[in-house]
Protein backbone atom coordinates (compact mmCIF):
# COMPACT_ATOMS: atom_id res chain seq x y z
CA UNK A 1 0.00 0.00 0.00
CA UNK A 2 1.91 3.32 -0.95
CA UNK A 3 2.55 6.01 1.16
CA UNK A 4 0.46 8.70 1.72
CA UNK A 5 4.13 11.17 1.18
CA UNK A 6 4.38 9.39 -1.93
CA UNK A 7 1.89 11.37 -3.33
CA UNK A 8 3.18 14.78 -2.31
CA UNK A 9 3.16 17.42 -5.47
CA UNK A 10 6.22 18.10 -6.46
CA UNK A 11 5.81 22.03 -5.41
CA UNK A 12 4.07 21.17 -1.82
CA UNK A 13 7.42 18.94 -1.15
CA UNK A 14 9.77 21.85 -2.54
CA UNK A 15 8.29 23.83 0.08
CA UNK A 16 8.82 21.32 3.17
CA UNK A 17 12.44 21.20 1.56
CA UNK A 18 12.55 25.33 1.36
CA UNK A 19 11.89 25.31 5.35
CA UNK A 20 14.64 22.94 6.19
CA UNK A 21 17.50 23.99 3.94
CA UNK A 22 19.99 26.39 5.86
CA UNK A 23 19.71 30.13 4.60
CA UNK A 24 22.35 31.40 2.78
CA UNK A 25 24.82 34.04 4.05
CA UNK A 26 23.53 36.58 1.83
CA UNK A 27 24.66 39.86 3.75
CA UNK A 28 28.15 38.34 4.70
CA UNK A 29 28.84 36.89 0.79
CA UNK A 30 28.01 40.56 -0.35
CA UNK A 31 30.46 42.44 1.93
CA UNK A 32 32.96 39.88 0.77
CA UNK A 33 32.35 40.00 -2.55
CA UNK A 34 32.58 43.90 -2.76
CA UNK A 35 35.73 43.68 -0.86
CA UNK A 36 37.61 41.50 -2.44
CA UNK A 37 36.30 42.39 -5.55
CA UNK A 38 36.93 46.27 -4.90
CA UNK A 39 40.46 45.12 -3.90
CA UNK A 40 41.19 42.92 -7.16
CA UNK A 41 39.95 46.24 -8.97
CA UNK A 42 42.11 48.57 -7.25
CA UNK A 43 44.86 46.77 -8.05
CA UNK A 44 44.20 46.85 -11.57
CA UNK A 45 44.32 50.39 -11.09
CA UNK A 46 47.44 50.57 -9.33
CA UNK A 47 48.72 48.91 -11.95
CA UNK A 48 46.93 51.08 -15.04
CA UNK A 49 48.48 53.96 -13.48
CA UNK A 50 51.97 52.33 -12.70
CA UNK A 51 52.12 51.31 -16.73
CA UNK A 52 50.91 54.74 -17.76
CA UNK A 53 53.66 56.24 -15.61
CA UNK A 54 56.53 54.03 -17.24
CA UNK A 55 55.19 55.79 -20.57
CA UNK A 56 52.50 53.48 -21.90
CA UNK A 57 50.37 54.78 -23.90
CA UNK A 58 46.81 54.58 -22.00
CA UNK A 59 45.63 52.17 -24.65
CA UNK A 60 48.82 50.56 -24.70
CA UNK A 61 48.08 50.35 -20.58
CA UNK A 62 44.62 48.78 -20.47
CA UNK A 63 45.98 45.98 -22.42
CA UNK A 64 48.88 45.66 -20.19
CA UNK A 65 47.10 45.90 -17.05
CA UNK A 66 44.58 43.01 -18.62
CA UNK A 67 47.45 41.12 -19.21
CA UNK A 68 49.08 40.76 -16.18
CA UNK A 69 45.75 40.27 -14.29
CA UNK A 70 45.04 37.39 -16.25
CA UNK A 71 48.76 36.46 -15.65
CA UNK A 72 48.01 36.53 -11.70
CA UNK A 73 44.80 35.03 -11.90
CA UNK A 74 46.23 32.30 -14.25
CA UNK A 75 49.05 31.87 -11.93
CA UNK A 76 47.22 31.99 -8.46
CA UNK A 77 45.20 28.81 -9.82
CA UNK A 78 48.26 26.96 -10.96
CA UNK A 79 49.35 27.27 -7.06
CA UNK A 80 45.83 25.79 -5.44
CA UNK A 81 45.30 29.23 -4.32
CA UNK A 82 42.57 30.59 -6.46
CA UNK A 83 39.82 28.03 -5.38
CA UNK A 84 40.47 29.49 -1.77
CA UNK A 85 40.12 33.03 -2.60
CA UNK A 86 36.90 32.43 -4.68
CA UNK A 87 35.35 30.12 -1.29
CA UNK A 88 36.05 33.42 0.68
CA UNK A 89 34.90 35.74 -1.84
CA UNK A 90 32.56 34.49 -3.99
CA UNK A 91 31.48 36.76 -6.66
CA UNK A 92 34.28 39.35 -6.01
CA UNK A 93 36.79 37.09 -7.56
CA UNK A 94 34.56 35.43 -10.35
CA UNK A 95 33.58 38.63 -11.98
CA UNK A 96 36.66 40.29 -12.51
CA UNK A 97 38.89 39.07 -15.55
CA UNK A 98 41.09 37.06 -12.96
CA UNK A 99 38.26 34.97 -12.23
CA UNK A 100 37.55 34.43 -15.99
CA UNK A 101 41.26 33.62 -16.35
CA UNK A 102 40.76 31.10 -13.48
CA UNK A 103 37.78 29.45 -15.23
CA UNK A 104 39.86 28.64 -18.14
CA UNK A 105 43.11 27.43 -16.64
CA UNK A 106 41.21 25.54 -13.94
CA UNK A 107 39.51 23.53 -16.88
CA UNK A 108 43.02 23.34 -18.68
CA UNK A 109 44.60 21.75 -15.80
CA UNK A 110 41.67 19.35 -15.05
CA UNK A 111 41.53 18.25 -18.87
CA UNK A 112 45.18 17.85 -19.17
CA UNK A 113 45.24 13.79 -18.12
CA UNK A 114 43.00 13.14 -21.31
CA UNK A 115 45.21 14.86 -23.73
CA UNK A 116 45.97 17.89 -25.89
CA UNK A 117 43.09 17.70 -28.46
CA UNK A 118 40.27 16.08 -26.05
CA UNK A 119 41.07 17.02 -22.93
CA UNK A 120 42.95 20.85 -22.89
CA UNK A 121 42.02 22.15 -26.26
CA UNK A 122 38.21 21.21 -26.13
CA UNK A 123 37.52 21.41 -22.56
CA UNK A 124 39.58 24.96 -21.65
CA UNK A 125 36.36 26.38 -22.64
CA UNK A 126 33.52 24.42 -20.70
CA UNK A 127 32.70 27.32 -18.05
CA UNK A 128 34.11 30.40 -20.07
CA UNK A 129 32.95 29.26 -23.25
CA UNK A 130 29.52 30.21 -22.23
CA UNK A 131 30.87 33.50 -21.60
CA UNK A 132 32.68 33.89 -24.53
CA UNK A 133 30.10 32.92 -27.20
CA UNK A 134 27.26 35.50 -25.94
CA UNK A 135 29.65 37.83 -25.23
CA UNK A 136 30.89 38.13 -28.86
CA UNK A 137 27.46 37.50 -29.91
CA UNK A 138 26.42 40.67 -27.92
CA UNK A 139 29.24 42.64 -29.27
CA UNK A 140 28.74 41.92 -32.68
CA UNK A 141 24.83 42.75 -32.52
CA UNK A 142 25.87 45.92 -31.02
CA UNK A 143 28.43 46.62 -33.38
CA UNK A 144 25.71 45.88 -36.32
CA UNK A 145 23.50 48.14 -34.63
CA UNK A 146 25.61 51.03 -34.11
CA UNK A 147 26.54 50.88 -37.71
CA UNK A 148 23.12 50.74 -38.96
CA UNK A 149 21.68 53.76 -36.58
CA UNK A 150 24.50 55.92 -37.28
CA UNK B 1 -7.18 -18.82 -38.34
CA UNK B 2 -7.18 -18.16 -34.70
CA UNK B 3 -8.11 -21.29 -32.53
CA UNK B 4 -9.92 -20.48 -30.04
CA UNK B 5 -7.89 -21.23 -26.83
CA UNK B 6 -8.91 -24.13 -24.35
CA UNK B 7 -10.91 -22.97 -21.22
CA UNK B 8 -8.07 -25.30 -19.01
CA UNK B 9 -5.48 -23.39 -20.98
CA UNK B 10 -6.56 -19.64 -19.44
CA UNK B 11 -6.35 -21.31 -16.15
CA UNK B 12 -4.13 -18.84 -14.33
CA UNK B 13 -0.78 -20.51 -13.10
CA UNK B 14 -0.36 -20.29 -9.93
CA UNK B 15 3.37 -19.61 -9.00
CA UNK B 16 4.12 -20.45 -5.48
CA UNK B 17 5.38 -16.77 -3.49
CA UNK B 18 9.08 -16.81 -3.61
CA UNK B 19 10.08 -18.74 -0.55
CA UNK B 20 12.52 -16.21 0.58
CA UNK B 21 10.25 -13.30 -0.10
CA UNK B 22 7.95 -11.67 2.91
CA UNK B 23 5.99 -8.25 2.37
CA UNK B 24 6.09 -6.31 -0.57
CA UNK B 25 9.67 -6.39 -1.20
CA UNK B 26 12.07 -7.61 1.96
CA UNK B 27 14.15 -11.24 1.61
CA UNK B 28 14.71 -13.29 4.55
CA UNK B 29 18.10 -15.14 4.63
CA UNK B 30 17.32 -18.63 5.33
CA UNK B 31 20.92 -19.20 6.35
CA UNK B 32 22.09 -15.55 6.73
CA UNK B 33 25.84 -15.15 5.26
CA UNK B 34 28.02 -13.75 7.23
CA UNK B 35 30.97 -10.61 6.57
CA UNK B 36 34.19 -12.75 6.94
CA UNK B 37 36.56 -9.80 6.27
CA UNK B 38 36.38 -6.30 5.74
CA UNK B 39 38.54 -3.01 5.00
CA UNK B 40 38.39 0.43 4.44
CA UNK B 41 40.85 3.18 3.24
CA UNK B 42 40.23 6.76 3.15
CA UNK B 43 41.42 10.23 2.34
CA UNK B 44 43.09 12.60 4.13
CA UNK B 45 39.88 14.90 4.97
CA UNK B 46 38.08 11.90 5.98
CA UNK B 47 41.25 10.86 8.00
CA UNK B 48 41.01 14.16 9.93
CA UNK B 49 37.26 13.89 10.69
CA UNK B 50 35.21 12.14 13.62
CA UNK B 51 35.93 8.71 12.34
CA UNK B 52 38.87 8.88 11.05
CA UNK B 53 40.49 6.38 14.06
CA UNK B 54 37.31 3.54 13.03
CA UNK B 55 39.19 3.18 9.40
CA UNK B 56 41.61 1.03 8.59
CA UNK B 57 43.89 2.81 6.76
CA UNK B 58 43.90 6.84 5.94
CA UNK B 59 45.82 7.96 2.90
CA UNK B 60 48.50 10.98 3.51
CA UNK B 61 47.82 12.50 0.32
CA UNK B 62 44.41 11.40 -2.35
CA UNK B 63 46.64 10.82 -5.53
CA UNK B 64 48.61 8.11 -4.17
CA UNK B 65 51.42 9.03 -6.28
CA UNK B 66 49.00 7.49 -9.21
CA UNK B 67 49.13 9.10 -12.60
CA UNK B 68 45.59 10.39 -12.27
CA UNK B 69 42.96 10.53 -9.58
CA UNK B 70 40.80 7.55 -11.29
CA UNK B 71 43.46 5.59 -10.81
CA UNK B 72 44.41 6.56 -7.63
CA UNK B 73 40.38 5.77 -6.84
CA UNK B 74 41.02 2.44 -8.39
CA UNK B 75 43.76 1.64 -6.66
CA UNK B 76 41.80 2.24 -3.41
CA UNK B 77 39.51 -0.30 -4.90
CA UNK B 78 41.88 -2.72 -5.43
CA UNK B 79 43.63 -2.29 -2.07
CA UNK B 80 40.10 -2.84 -0.30
CA UNK B 81 39.74 -5.83 -2.02
CA UNK B 82 42.15 -7.48 -1.46
CA UNK B 83 42.48 -6.98 2.41
CA UNK B 84 39.46 -7.43 2.93
CA UNK B 85 39.84 -11.11 1.13
CA UNK B 86 42.94 -11.38 3.22
CA UNK B 87 41.25 -10.45 6.10
CA UNK B 88 38.94 -13.47 5.61
CA UNK B 89 41.70 -15.56 5.34
CA UNK B 90 41.48 -16.43 2.14
CA UNK B 91 43.12 -15.91 -0.99
CA UNK B 92 41.57 -14.58 -4.78
CA UNK B 93 40.88 -18.07 -6.05
CA UNK B 94 38.73 -18.66 -3.38
CA UNK B 95 35.90 -16.36 -4.10
CA UNK B 96 33.63 -17.01 -6.73
CA UNK B 97 32.25 -12.98 -7.69
CA UNK B 98 33.49 -9.66 -7.29
CA UNK B 99 30.36 -6.82 -7.04
CA UNK B 100 31.67 -3.56 -7.20
CA UNK B 101 30.83 0.03 -8.23
CA UNK B 102 31.57 3.36 -8.23
CA UNK B 103 30.45 6.96 -9.27
CA UNK B 104 32.26 7.53 -12.31
CA UNK B 105 31.14 7.01 -15.99
CA UNK B 106 30.73 3.34 -17.11
CA UNK B 107 31.99 2.80 -13.26
CA UNK B 108 35.66 3.22 -14.36
CA UNK B 109 37.71 2.54 -10.73
CA UNK B 110 35.88 -0.46 -10.19
CA UNK B 111 36.37 -2.12 -14.33
CA UNK B 112 39.66 -0.90 -13.71
CA UNK B 113 40.46 -3.00 -10.25
CA UNK B 114 38.45 -6.07 -11.51
CA UNK B 115 40.92 -6.44 -14.47
CA UNK B 116 43.78 -6.35 -11.56
CA UNK B 117 41.78 -8.73 -9.58
CA UNK B 118 41.02 -10.87 -11.85
CA UNK B 119 37.56 -12.28 -10.10
CA UNK B 120 34.56 -12.93 -11.96
CA UNK B 121 33.17 -9.91 -11.88
CA UNK B 122 29.48 -8.02 -11.96
CA UNK B 123 29.49 -3.79 -12.26
CA UNK B 124 27.19 -2.24 -10.60
CA UNK B 125 25.84 1.18 -10.01
CA UNK B 126 23.56 2.77 -7.49
CA UNK B 127 24.63 6.07 -6.60
CA UNK B 128 25.90 6.31 -3.05
CA UNK B 129 23.45 3.36 -2.70
CA UNK B 130 26.30 0.82 -4.17
CA UNK B 131 27.83 -0.34 -1.32
CA UNK B 132 23.87 -1.29 0.07
CA UNK B 133 23.46 -2.95 -3.12
CA UNK B 134 26.55 -5.14 -3.48
CA UNK B 135 25.97 -6.29 0.13
CA UNK B 136 22.18 -7.24 -1.04
CA UNK B 137 23.17 -8.46 -4.23
CA UNK B 138 25.74 -10.18 -2.00
CA UNK B 139 24.09 -11.96 0.21
CA UNK B 140 21.07 -13.05 -2.38
CA UNK B 141 23.83 -14.94 -4.08
CA UNK B 142 25.01 -16.41 -1.27
CA UNK B 143 22.30 -17.23 0.32
CA UNK B 144 20.18 -18.91 -2.80
CA UNK B 145 23.48 -21.13 -3.17
CA UNK B 146 25.12 -19.15 -6.33
CA UNK B 147 28.53 -18.84 -4.75
CA UNK B 148 30.05 -19.39 -1.42
CA UNK B 149 32.60 -16.43 -1.39
CA UNK B 150 32.09 -13.25 -2.41
CA UNK B 151 33.89 -9.71 -2.27
CA UNK B 152 31.74 -6.69 -3.00
CA UNK B 153 33.03 -3.04 -3.00
CA UNK B 154 32.55 0.27 -3.48
CA UNK B 155 34.13 3.82 -3.99
CA UNK B 156 34.08 7.29 -4.58
CA UNK B 157 36.67 10.12 -4.82
CA UNK B 158 36.24 13.82 -4.39
CA UNK B 159 38.47 14.89 -7.36
CA UNK B 160 36.75 12.45 -9.52
CA UNK B 161 33.46 12.92 -8.72
CA UNK B 162 33.99 16.80 -8.61
CA UNK B 163 35.58 17.32 -12.04
CA UNK B 164 32.88 14.88 -13.72
CA UNK B 165 29.96 15.94 -12.37
CA UNK B 166 30.36 19.44 -11.55
CA UNK B 167 33.03 21.54 -12.16
CA UNK B 168 37.10 21.57 -12.25
CA UNK B 169 38.56 21.21 -8.90
CA UNK B 170 40.62 24.42 -9.00
CA UNK B 171 37.52 26.54 -9.75
CA UNK B 172 37.26 29.16 -7.33
CA UNK B 173 33.64 28.92 -6.60
CA UNK B 174 31.34 28.66 -3.15
CA UNK B 175 29.43 25.63 -2.68
CA UNK B 176 25.78 25.98 -1.70
CA UNK B 177 25.35 25.10 1.98
CA UNK B 178 22.93 21.95 0.83
CA UNK B 179 25.83 20.55 -0.85
CA UNK B 180 27.69 17.78 0.07
CA UNK B 181 31.30 16.68 0.13
CA UNK B 182 32.40 13.79 -1.78
CA UNK B 183 33.87 11.21 0.57
CA UNK B 184 37.36 9.71 -0.91
CA UNK B 185 37.31 6.28 0.14
CA UNK B 186 36.67 2.58 -0.78
CA UNK B 187 35.48 -0.16 1.53
CA UNK B 188 35.13 -4.00 0.46
CA UNK B 189 33.31 -6.79 2.25
CA UNK B 190 34.06 -10.34 2.18
CA UNK B 191 30.88 -12.17 2.35
CA UNK B 192 30.64 -15.66 3.23
CA UNK B 193 27.85 -18.20 2.88
CA UNK B 194 25.65 -19.22 6.17
CA UNK B 195 27.39 -22.76 6.12
CA UNK B 196 30.48 -21.97 4.69
CA UNK B 197 33.13 -22.95 7.43
CA UNK B 198 35.22 -19.96 9.12
CA UNK B 199 38.36 -19.23 7.56
CA UNK B 200 40.67 -22.10 6.40
CA UNK B 201 43.94 -21.29 7.86
CA UNK B 202 46.17 -20.21 5.85
CA UNK B 203 44.41 -19.90 2.80
CA UNK B 204 45.69 -16.19 2.24
CA UNK B 205 49.11 -15.77 1.51
CA UNK B 206 51.89 -14.91 4.06
CA UNK B 207 52.62 -11.69 2.10
CA UNK B 208 48.19 -10.79 2.14
CA UNK B 209 48.53 -11.81 5.75
CA UNK B 210 51.06 -9.54 7.23
CA UNK B 211 49.73 -6.95 4.86
CA UNK B 212 46.23 -6.96 6.31
CA UNK B 213 48.15 -7.51 10.29
CA UNK B 214 50.35 -4.18 9.80
CA UNK B 215 47.16 -2.29 8.35
CA UNK B 216 44.69 -3.66 10.96
CA UNK B 217 41.97 -5.55 8.81
CA UNK B 218 39.72 -7.05 10.14
CA UNK B 219 37.67 -10.36 10.66
CA UNK B 220 34.06 -10.02 11.65
CA UNK B 221 32.95 -13.91 11.47
CA UNK B 222 29.79 -13.31 13.82
CA UNK B 223 28.21 -10.58 11.97
CA UNK B 224 25.38 -11.44 9.48
CA UNK B 225 23.35 -9.83 6.70
CA UNK B 226 19.74 -11.66 7.38
CA UNK B 227 17.40 -8.86 5.58
CA UNK B 228 17.14 -7.76 2.46
CA UNK B 229 14.89 -4.86 1.28
CA UNK B 230 15.17 -3.88 -2.19
CA UNK B 231 14.11 -0.45 -2.62
CA UNK B 232 11.76 1.44 -5.95
CA UNK B 233 12.71 4.18 -7.38
CA UNK B 234 10.86 7.78 -5.73
CA UNK B 235 10.83 11.08 -7.43
CA UNK B 236 9.26 13.98 -5.46
CA UNK B 237 10.28 16.06 -8.61
CA UNK B 238 13.38 17.28 -7.11
CA UNK B 239 15.53 18.88 -9.56
CA UNK B 240 18.64 20.67 -7.47
CA UNK B 241 21.85 18.80 -7.95
CA UNK B 242 23.45 20.37 -5.39
CA UNK B 243 21.29 19.44 -3.16
CA UNK B 244 20.70 16.15 -3.12
CA UNK B 245 19.23 14.75 0.02
CA UNK B 246 15.60 15.47 -0.04
CA UNK B 247 16.14 13.76 -3.61
CA UNK B 248 16.82 10.72 -1.60
CA UNK B 249 14.61 11.00 1.51
CA UNK B 250 11.39 9.50 0.55
CA UNK B 251 13.43 6.71 -0.96
CA UNK B 252 14.99 6.37 2.16
CA UNK B 253 11.14 6.81 4.28
CA UNK B 254 9.47 4.53 1.72
CA UNK B 255 12.53 1.74 2.16
CA UNK B 256 12.57 2.21 6.27
CA UNK B 257 8.90 1.79 6.45
CA UNK B 258 8.45 -0.66 3.76
CA UNK B 259 10.95 -2.65 5.78
CA UNK B 260 9.40 -2.23 8.91
CA UNK B 261 5.83 -3.70 7.63
CA UNK B 262 7.27 -6.40 5.65
CA UNK B 263 9.13 -7.74 8.72
CA UNK B 264 6.74 -6.90 11.33
CA UNK B 265 9.24 -5.01 13.47
CA UNK B 266 9.28 -1.93 15.27
CA UNK B 267 12.31 1.22 15.22
CA UNK B 268 12.82 -0.20 18.71
CA UNK B 269 13.95 -4.15 17.22
CA UNK B 270 17.01 -1.91 16.09
CA UNK B 271 19.89 -0.46 17.49
CA UNK B 272 20.57 1.70 14.98
CA UNK B 273 18.90 2.73 11.84
CA UNK B 274 21.48 4.66 9.55
CA UNK B 275 21.39 6.07 5.88
CA UNK B 276 23.84 6.38 3.73
CA UNK B 277 23.81 9.68 2.79
CA UNK B 278 21.16 11.86 3.37
CA UNK B 279 23.38 14.59 5.20
CA UNK B 280 21.93 17.08 6.73
CA UNK B 281 19.02 18.27 4.86
CA UNK B 282 17.86 14.93 3.44
CA UNK B 283 18.00 13.37 7.06
CA UNK B 284 15.69 16.03 8.36
CA UNK B 285 13.42 15.44 5.74
CA UNK B 286 13.57 11.68 5.64
CA UNK B 287 12.63 12.42 9.78
CA UNK B 288 9.82 14.85 8.94
CA UNK B 289 8.29 11.94 5.87
CA UNK B 290 8.81 9.17 8.97
CA UNK B 291 6.85 11.20 11.11
CA UNK B 292 4.08 11.79 8.45
CA UNK B 293 3.46 8.06 8.45
CA UNK B 294 3.65 8.02 12.28
CA UNK B 295 7.02 6.35 12.52
CA UNK B 296 9.53 8.41 14.36
CA UNK B 297 12.87 6.72 14.55
CA UNK B 298 13.69 9.56 17.19
CA UNK B 299 18.12 9.14 17.76
CA UNK B 300 17.65 5.64 16.42
CA UNK B 301 18.10 7.10 12.86
CA UNK B 302 21.40 8.71 11.45
CA UNK B 303 22.94 8.87 8.55
CA UNK B 304 26.62 8.29 7.42
CA UNK B 305 26.94 11.31 5.89
CA UNK B 306 26.29 13.48 8.79
CA UNK B 307 28.49 11.12 11.15
CA UNK B 308 31.74 10.79 8.49
CA UNK B 309 32.58 14.87 8.97
CA UNK B 310 32.81 17.53 11.61
CA UNK B 311 30.80 20.21 9.45
CA UNK B 312 31.64 23.15 11.23
CA UNK B 313 35.58 22.71 11.59
CA UNK B 314 35.97 21.18 8.02
CA UNK B 315 33.91 22.95 5.70
CA UNK B 316 31.30 20.44 4.10
CA UNK B 317 28.58 22.10 4.52
CA UNK B 318 25.69 19.52 4.77
CA UNK B 319 27.67 16.38 5.10
CA UNK B 320 29.60 13.94 3.01
CA UNK B 321 28.09 12.00 0.03
CA UNK B 322 29.40 9.43 -2.49
CA UNK B 323 29.53 5.65 -2.94
CA UNK B 324 32.80 5.67 -0.99
CA UNK B 325 30.74 7.35 2.35
CA UNK B 326 28.39 4.36 3.16
CA UNK B 327 30.77 1.73 2.51
CA UNK B 328 33.61 3.28 5.00
CA UNK B 329 31.29 4.15 7.86
CA UNK B 330 29.55 0.67 7.81
CA UNK B 331 32.62 -1.31 6.93
CA UNK B 332 34.65 0.75 9.06
CA UNK B 333 33.20 2.37 12.09
CA UNK B 334 29.70 0.76 12.25
CA UNK B 335 30.74 -3.04 11.86
CA UNK B 336 33.25 -2.33 14.70
CA UNK B 337 30.47 -1.55 17.12
CA UNK B 338 28.60 -4.49 16.04
CA UNK B 339 31.64 -6.46 16.63
CA UNK B 340 32.52 -5.00 20.31
CA UNK B 341 28.57 -5.54 21.16
CA UNK B 342 27.66 -2.15 21.02
CA UNK B 343 25.03 -2.74 18.31
CA UNK B 344 23.53 -6.02 17.96
CA UNK B 345 21.48 -5.61 15.31
CA UNK B 346 21.30 -2.29 12.80
CA UNK B 347 18.99 -1.53 9.48
CA UNK B 348 21.32 0.11 6.85
CA UNK B 349 19.98 1.50 4.33
CA UNK B 350 21.69 2.73 1.07
CA UNK B 351 20.79 5.64 -0.96
CA UNK B 352 21.34 6.72 -4.04
CA UNK B 353 20.93 9.79 -6.36
CA UNK B 354 19.99 8.29 -9.60
CA UNK B 355 21.13 11.34 -11.74
CA UNK B 356 23.71 12.16 -14.48
CA UNK B 357 24.77 15.51 -15.39
CA UNK B 358 22.97 14.68 -18.88
CA UNK B 359 19.77 14.04 -17.31
CA UNK B 360 19.66 17.56 -14.73
CA UNK B 361 20.80 19.68 -18.10
CA UNK B 362 18.11 17.98 -19.59
CA UNK B 363 15.75 19.30 -16.92
CA UNK B 364 14.75 15.77 -15.52
CA UNK B 365 14.16 15.41 -11.71
CA UNK B 366 16.36 12.85 -9.87
CA UNK B 367 15.12 9.38 -9.18
CA UNK B 368 15.91 8.26 -5.83
CA UNK B 369 16.50 4.84 -4.44
CA UNK B 370 17.57 3.13 -1.19
CA UNK B 371 17.92 -0.10 0.13
CA UNK B 372 18.14 -1.87 3.13
CA UNK B 373 20.12 -4.62 4.73
CA UNK B 374 19.62 -6.01 8.16
CA UNK B 375 23.51 -6.46 9.99
CA UNK B 376 22.93 -8.56 12.99
CA UNK B 377 25.82 -9.74 15.47
CA UNK B 378 25.47 -13.47 15.74
CA UNK B 379 25.68 -13.50 19.78
CA UNK B 380 22.30 -11.89 19.68
CA UNK B 381 21.26 -14.08 16.47
CA UNK B 382 20.80 -17.39 18.74
CA UNK B 383 19.03 -14.91 21.54
CA UNK B 384 16.23 -14.21 19.49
Amino acid sequence: MPFNFEKLAPPVFDQMVKEVKPKPTVLKNAVLAFVVGGLICALGQIMFFSYLSMGLPEQDATSATAGTLVFLGALLTGLGWYDTLGKFAGAGSIVPITGFSNSIVASALEFKREGYIFGVGAKMFIIAGPVLVYGFMTSALIGLTYYLVR
Amino acid sequence: MITPVSPQETMPVVTPKPEKKVGAQTYVMTDPPYIAGAYTLVGPKEGAGPLGAAFHQVLSEPQWQEPSWERAEAKMMTTAVEAAIAAAGWGIPDVDLFLAGDLLNQIMAANISARSIGIPFFGIFGACSTMAQGLALGAMLLDGGFAHRVVTAASSHHHTAERQYRVPNELGTQRPMTAQWTVTGSGAAALAAGQVPGPPAGTGTAETQAYVEGAGGQSTANIRVTHVTVGKIMDLGQKDAANLGPAMAPAAAHTILTHLQDTGRQVSDYDLIVTGDLGQVGLEMAFQLLRSEGTDPGKRLTDCGVLIYNHERQDTHAGGSGCGCSAVVLLGYLLRLLNEGAYHRILFVGTGALFSPTSFQQGESIPGVAHGIVLESQTTMWQH
